[in-house]
């Protein structure tokens, strides 16, 4: 009866089985609700949706498919003023800022740039599917853009909103923000569990086999208990176009070393080069060579790139490229190093993917990586860490 | 007829009635998740007492196991006996302690069945009740027999999101996201736990509380139960509107604030908001 919504769904990425299918009819046979369309939706969105992540999405193909939806809940929809600050903080000197002021302040230029947002955003439908690359990105959820639906009769004049369409699930889907918990937890996907060291447990098992075999006479056996012994290297790129990340880093940093025993950690800027350092007070005056660490780390610790890998191409590809010093090596080659040694590799950039084609370092770096850059969003990060534990690559 | 309309003491929205009575119509496992101080664990005990069945609660930890709420073999106090030639050993029997889900499948009517805080366990956890759940089965090596429920528990199962929950689990339960209480359900809750508060006092607390929740960047945000806790305490003191009315967050802080905040840093975070005009702009 609903065949073709279900078959909708599904096609659109949503995860939703034949069984679930079947229990929906089943509940209907049963008469579980009276029968209207707010009550089946209801209960349809009880038994096929099983994560918030997917409630949004639900919603808009739930009104997009039984009715004409009404867009005006989602015109005003706001440029995040996170994203606003952290971008400004990161493109204008002082000088400019205050230039800005001048010019008619800042008010002035977000409606500027919430217009050019907007023509954007119609550039970008044109013709495309709704749901747009978001059905098949590598992170499955709310990568489509609201906006981007084409629908028709804007605006109709229904004046009560349904409950679907006032999409009250819009923040729950799953590339929100990270705050250390939700770090911490995505880092415990990368648990390898061993048994080593002191033996401290008792292992029960043996210890009754063995104590029946010795003819019920106690015969206790021990074994070390299994710890997380996963050994991670994290090399966090810092200042200048990192700044606006700084507080995103200090999360995931603190997250690290509240979850992985075994943590190492070092400094560099925009681009890996012969030297490193592990302190940014002491960056010019105690460097350590970037070969020694190579060296010092065997190919079983994991190995975490933070970064916006934002530069200039030249700092990637050029002898002398760096902006601080002259190096004999160019970044490629000391990148390619750490890819070649370390067989789990992984780059987190902390940037809006979003805008990650347009940038060519990005892009070459992220090959060089061989696909393994993340965003630093809980599915990123969950997904950096499945790669990491692995060798396949996941995303 | 077993249906749930919510209780005197508990307001379930039209969408959570459904999902509830959707679970127990096809026997199905539901699983409730929501922002802390929602009423998910609430939700077993009113569904239980709204149904008037008997009620097991199963609290996960971080170290429980799913045999845990089966059975457990108590191996130990068997060997002690053995060595002391107690007669209690030659019965296996005496050592198998019945877990919750086992006494909720022996109920002789109808039971409601809580697995508080699933996410807590370990990330397998969920995976290893996937027949039990589904078929209210499970079989009992020691005994050499298979447990069956005798009328299968209504399921509820609740989840603060700390890990995700394996496919194959989410597969075979119902889900219901318990959203945030709008405004009007908000006062039809605060009606039935404060049935004689004064309108104008409801009103400006509402104000506050939604007010605090609409600051951006609280890390945490004050629930329902921290709401229902404040007002509490405001009738306690004998406050009075014109209390609520003074506050900015500079001079004055609402009554009792810390029943409303629990994270210091939030107490900052609003003075700074609140001095800054809320307009994050103004520091260039």
């Amino acid at each position: 009866m609903f065949l073709d919504f279900f078959l909708r769904l599904k096609e659109e990425g949503l995860p939703v089985s034949i069984g679930e299918y079947l229990n929906l009819l089943e509940a209907l046979n049963k008469r579980v609700t009276a029968f209207n369309v707010e009550e089946f939706y209801f209960l349809s969105k009880t038994i096929l949706i099983k994560h918030e992540q997917y409630l949004d999405r639900y919603d808009v193909l739930f009104g997009n498919y039984f009715h004409g939806i009404t867009w005006s809940e989602l015109e005003k929809k706001e440029i995040p003023d996170d994203w606003l600050n952290a971008e400004i903080n990161r493109l204008f000197t002082e000088e400019e800022k205050a230039l800005i002021e001048k010019m008619g302040g800042l008010e002035k230029l977000m409606e500027r740039l919430k217009q050019l947002m907007e023509e954007q955003k119609e550039k970008h439908q044109g013709g495309n599917k709704w749901i747009g690359t978001g059905g098949t990105s590598p992170f499955g959820n709310s990568g489509f853009n609201p906006e981007g639906v084409n629908i028709g009769g804007k605006g109709g004049g229904r004046s009560a909103v349904k409950v679907w369409e006032k999409r009250a699930f819009q923040n729950y889907a799953s590339d929100v923000e990270l705050n250390t918990r939700n770090i911490k937890l995505a880092l415990k996907r990368l648990r390898i569990l061993t048994r080593e060291g002191i033996e401290d447990e008792l292992d029960l098992h043996t210890t009754i086999e063995k104590t029946s075999r010795n003819g019920g006479f106690l015969d206790i056996e021990m074994q070390p208990a299994k710890k997380n012994r996963v050994k991670v290297v994290l090399f966090f790129d810092v200042g200048g176009s990192m700044d606006p990340y700084i507080e995103l880093c200090e999360q995931l940093f603190s997250a690290a070393k509240s979850e992985l025993k075994h943590l190492e950690f070092f400094y560099f800027h925009n681009c890996v080069y012969e030297s490193i350092w592990k302190d940014n007070n002491l960056r010019y005056t105690d460097r350590i060579p970037t070969f020694d660490v190579l060296h010092k780390f065997n190919q079983d610790y994991r190995v975490i790139f933070v970064g916006d890998a934002t530069m200039s191409p030249y700092e990637l590809s050029s002898l002398g490229g760096s902006v601080e010093h002259h190096n004999d090596e160019t970044g490629i080659t000391w990148l390619k190093r750490f890819v070649t040694k370390f067989p789990n590799i992984v780059w987190l950039n902390p940037s809006n993917e979003y805008y990650w084609d347009g940038v060519p370092t990005i892009a070459a770096i992220k090959e060089i990586f061989k696909g393994r850059m993340f965003p630093t969003t809980i599915d990123g990060l969950t997904n950096a860490m499945k790669t990491l534990k692995g060798k396949k690559t996941i995303h | 007829m077993n249906e749930f309309k919510g209780t005197e003491n508990y307001i379930a929205t039209d969408e959570l009635q459904i999902a509830v009575n959707a679970a127990i119509a096809l026997e199905k496992p539901l699983l409730i998740k929501g922002e802390p101080g929602t009423g998910k664990t609430l939700l077993a005990f009113e569904v239980a007492k709204a149904l008037n069945k008997p009620i097991y609660t199963w609290h996960i930890k971080s170290t429980t196991q799913a045999q845990q709420g089966l059975y457990e073999y108590d191996a130990v106090a068997r060997l002690r006996d053995s060595q002391f030639g107690d007669d209690k050993v030659n019965d296996i029997a005496h050592y198998i302690i019945k877990g919750k889900m086992w006494q909720a499948f022996e109920s002789e009517e109808q039971a409601v069945l809580l697995i508080d805080e699933i996410d807590k366990a370990d990330i397998e956890f969920p995976n290893d009740l996937l027949l039990e759940l589904d078929k209210m089965e499970f079989y009992c090596y020691e005994l050499q027999k298979t447990i069956k429920a005798k009328t299968r528990p209504i399921v509820i199962i609740t989840s603060n999101n700390e890990k995700e929950l394996p496919d194959a689990f989410l597969r075979r339960c119902f889900f219901h996201y318990i959203r945030f209480p709008e405004r009007q359900t908000m006062i039809d809750i605060i009606n039935v736990h404060f049935p004689t508060i004064e309108d104008d006092l409801m009103e400006e607390a509402l104000k506050v509380f939604y007010g605090l929740r609409d600051i951006h960047g609280i890390k945490k945000k004050p629930s329902t139960s921290e709401l229902i806790d404040w007002i509490r305490l405001l009738k306690l003191g004998k406050n009075t509107k014109e209390d609520l009315q003074q506050i900015d967050y500079i001079q004055t802080q609402p009554p009792y604030f810390g029943s409303l905040l629990k994270n210091e840093h939030d107490y900052d975070h609003i003075s700074k908001v609140k001095r800054a005009g809320q307009n994050t702009f103004r520091r260039f």
